[in-house]
């Protein structure tokens, strides 16, 4: 028994070490220990070792569990996974030490005369099937609906989207991924008709330069950030940060450039009216594979209830895309976006020069923008007229939040507009989607109903009479806060919340649902280089915690739609990942069989002839290019990209007399998303206990701020009180304060504006106008 | 009983004067990096009023510029 516990205790302490090797190997690439310390690391003790995706982040790192006595006791990274190559991030290495938390949600909880009562898990769906068969039956179909996520596995966003737009007949189906890559993914449709990046991880080795557009990957993205150091120290490649606050991200690159929030629009022109102006596009590339149009302008912010959008493209030629370029010499743009002459033109020489390789990414900064689309238009301009695009180390690449963002917000498809494959709009999707999930194909409705934001005003409105939230925390995450809290604690509404720990949200719920954690059930998930992962169940979970699917699946056979969903629960992730993959079949998108996906750290698709396609739209490499050239656009009918012409257009708010600082709101390393889950994890949330408001010093100093004092930020939406931090993990420009969004106890969404995006519908949580004052 | 492990920075021509420091304390095994200056150490105490001691100590130690945990476990 004694030398057991000194076994255990000699395990952990060589864990700690490897984890701490591993962090500082994150921030030093090529970083080297002793070797006999290394050789002393856990080979693997007494554990069974399971391979798995990580749980946080869109990078999509392979990890192994270790597994002793059914309880997960060690994280490792899995050195077969092409993507992290053994390495974790702090957050990835300790994802496992929440399942302990002692408040841990283990069983349903029913609200009964204002309290929440302790229910068997059966007598809790049936009150969930019941409610929402008689709201349909009081309100009809589009009084009922569900808010799931880009952490919900592959199945679990399958069957969400079977129940409610299959089996119910509503596009009432939105999730949280449409706060972070809905501008991603209408940016890619307009540019290329084909959701998704087309190149991969594998750019990074290749790569000559670097340049982030408004993202922080040393934090967001780290492990991939340190993959990317470690080019630069191997063999000189470059890496600018180009961004509105200077950042970790900032300090490791080679270069960094700050802009005025909102005109990464005008500096994305005039790098392209450089690129035409010096000579430099590839005439022959642009020619063969582009077409020019132009969209609507003044296109509006959508703060209003019931905001309608339709864009109006038509076709320009290049002569007209050249001429609109001219408000958009370095000179005109320099002015407003406070970059330099000299920087604008260092940029464009470098996405100019032939012989240079350039990979652009971007996350948050661009996505949630109010012309979001059209950022994301603009950089694919830059690559268009270059010809770097699809081939190793040269590339556009958005890059994803969540762990299945890609797998299953935007392939699966969970937002109101979309199926497994197409768009509701589509008469031959709303078919295909009809012949697979065997219902009347008059079931899918053509018109798509709220997404995210107009879902949540619906509920305060009363429109929706019933939602379902899944794998989220909208009450901490939503912009805006302040309007959508006390929307969902009407009484109008009946509030379902599945999930794994309280949040806000479930605070405000009618049925809160106990969900097992990720390693708890079985799963797939897609990440941002379109690489699917599968694991199978690790442990098994606390009380009556029961995976998300399995729970949608036993409402829907409540209502009476088992026929529709006839899965077991001990293949149901198999039988439900078989029969989706029949939506993507052929070379455009054909999906990895399961047997591979059980056997590798993933495979990226198209999966065809048992390969993974690295470079999509290039005839070397993607086998579902059919028009005889070198590449092929052919998410478009004519098989080639758009160059569009989009303008700069203002922010919806701005600083004025009132509300004289710009807020930006964010994440930090140690946290994932509003915090639920690292803020139970003790190493992560002793690192980073609570939010604070990041000021530049020559504010502060002219506000008489002090580190550490109490500071309330205050919009024309609500305030939020914080400590000041000032010269610590981020420094904003002047005029502008950072917050990061973890933490539930400091709410800055209350503060936040949900203007967004008019044709993606992704809220800008990067510019909105605040007052500070000390408190 | 708790084990914790952390990242220690240093001012410049400070590393061999640390380790030596460190190798002192009875309740830490040192790491440092070869080709950085950069140090990883575990620590092992009987209670957590013992952990804080020792951080305590850590943070004294001089040459020291910032200490940053990593890992955290609680073997009770």
């Amino acid at each position: 028994m004694v030398q057991e516990s000194i076994d255990r205790r000699s395990f952990i302490k060589k864990m700690a070490a490897a984890a701490a090797m591993t962090a500082a190997a994150t921030m030093f690439p090529g970083i080297i220990f002793a070797s006999e310390q290394i050789e002393n690391l856990p080979k693997g003790g007494n554990l069974e070792w399971k391979k798995g995706p990580c749980r946080f982040c869109g990078v999509g790192c392979g990890i192994l569990v270790g597994v002793e006595k059914g309880k997960a006791v060690a994280v490792k990274g899995d050195p077969n996974s092409s993507v992290n190559k053994g390495l974790l991030c702090v957050k990835g290495y300790h994802q496992t030490m929440c399942i302990q938390a002692k408040d841990r949600l283990t069983h349903a909880l029913v609200k009964k005369n204002g309290s929440y009562v302790k229910t068997p898990i059966n007598e809790a769906l049936d009150i969930v099937a019941n409610k929402m068969k008689e709201t349909i039956e009081k309100h009809g179909k589009d009084a009922v609906a569900m808010y799931t996520s880009g952490q919900s596995t592959i199945p679990e966003g399958y069957v969400a989207s079977k129940l409610m737009k299959g089996a119910i007949g509503t596009n009432n189906l939105d999730c949280n991924a449409r706060l972070c890559m809905a501008s991603a993914v209408t940016g890619f449709l307009t540019t290329f008709g084909a959701d998704e990046p087309m190149g991969c991880y594998e750019d990074i080795n290749h790569a000559d330069y670097f340049i982030t557009w408004g993202n922080n990957m040393a934090e967001m993205h780290p492990v991939l950030f340190s993959r990317m150091l470690e080019q630069k120290n191997n063999r000189g490649a470059k890496i600018i940060d180009f961004a509105t606050r200077t950042t970790r991200s900032s300090m490791a690159a080679n270069k960094s450039i700050l802009f005025e929030p909102q005109t990464d629009l005008a500096v994305a022109n005039a790098i392209c009216y450089e690129i035409i102006n010096n000579g430099w596009v590839n005439k022959l590339f642009v020619e063969k594979h582009c077409n020019f149009s132009k969209g609507s302008t003044n296109i509006g912010y959508g703060t209003e209830d019931k905001f309608k959008f339709k864009d109006k493209p038509s076709g320009i030629n290049f002569e007209e895309f050249k001429k609109f370029l001219e408000d958009y010499t370095p000179e005109k743009v320099a002015k407003y976006s406070k970059v330099s002459v000299k920087d604008i033109k260092y940029l464009a020489n470098i996405y100019g020069d032939p012989n240079k390789k350039v990979v652009s990414y971007w996350c948050m900064g661009m996505n949630q923008h109010t012309r979001g689309t059209w950022i994301n238009n603009l950089v694919y301009n830059i690559h268009l007229l270059t010809g770097k695009i699809s081939q190793p180390g040269n590339g556009p690449f958005s890059l994803t939040g969540q762990p299945s963002a890609c797998g299953t917000a935007r392939e699966v498809g969970t937002f109101t507009h979309k199926l497994p494959k197409g768009v509701v709009m589509n008469e031959k999707h709303r078919r295909l989607a009809a012949k697979i999930w065997k219902v009347p194909y008059e079931n899918i409705p053509s018109k798509p109903t709220y997404h995210a934001t107009e879902m949540f005003r619906a509920v305060d409105r009363g429109d929706i009479k019933f939602i379902w939230t899944q794998v989220t925390n909208p009450l901490v995450s939503l912009p805006k806060t302040s309007r959508y809290r006390p929307g969902m604690e009407k009484d109008s509404c009946f509030v379902v919340v599945s999930d794994v720990f309280p949040t806000p949200t479930s605070d405000v719920a009618d049925v809160i649902l106990p969900a097992s954690w990720h390693i708890e059930k079985g799963g797939l998930y897609g990440n941002s280089e379109r690489r699917t992962q599968h694991w199978d169940k690790m442990i098994e979970g606390p009380g009556d915690t029961t995976p998300d699917a399995w729970m949608t699946i036993e409402v829907a056979k409540r209502m009476g739609y088992g026929d529709l969903f006839p899965y077991s629960e001990e293949n149901h992730v198999e039988e439900i990942y078989n029969e989706y993959r029949q939506f993507h079949e052929g070379a455009k998108h054909g999906m990895a069989p399961l047997e591979v996906l059980k056997k590798e750290s993933g495979a990226i698709w198209p999966y065809v002839n048992g390969k993974s396609t690295q470079w999509r739209f290039n005839a070397e490499y993607d086998p579902a290019c059919s028009n005889g050239e070198d590449f092929h656009f052919y998410g478009k009918p004519d098989g080639k990209a758009v160059i569009w012409q989009r303008p700069y257009e203002p922010a919806a708010e701005s600083p004025d007399q009132e509300f004289p600082f710009w807020l930006n709101t964010g994440r930090v390393i140690e946290h994932w998303h509003t915090g639920s889950m690292t803020r139970r994890i003790p190493v992560l949330h002793k690192a980073m206990p609570h939010a604070y408001v990041e000021f530049h010093p020559d504010d502060a100093k002219t506000l008489g701020i002090r580190n550490g004092e109490k500071v309330k930020v205050t919009s024309r939406r609500g305030s939020c009180t914080l400590p000041a931090s000032i010269n610590q993990r981020g420094l904003p420009t002047k005029g502008q304060v950072f917050v990061p969004f973890f933490d539930e106890s400091m709410l800055i969404n209350d503060v936040t504006l949900d203007a967004f995006c008019p044709i993606s519908k992704e809220p800008d949580y990067k510019k909105c106008a605040v007052k500070v004052e000390r408190v | 009983m708790p084990i914790k492990s952390y990242i220690l920075h240093f001012e410049e021509d400070k590393k061999e004067a640390l380790v030596e420091e460190l190798q002192k304390l009875q309740s830490c095994e040192v790491f440092p990096a070869k080709n950085h200056d950069v140090i990883v150490i575990v620590t092992e105490t009987e209670t957590e009023e013992l952990d804080n001691k020792l951080y305590h100590k850590l943070l004294e130690i001089n040459g020291l510029k910032h200490l940053s945990l990593v890992s955290g476990f609680d073997t009770k």
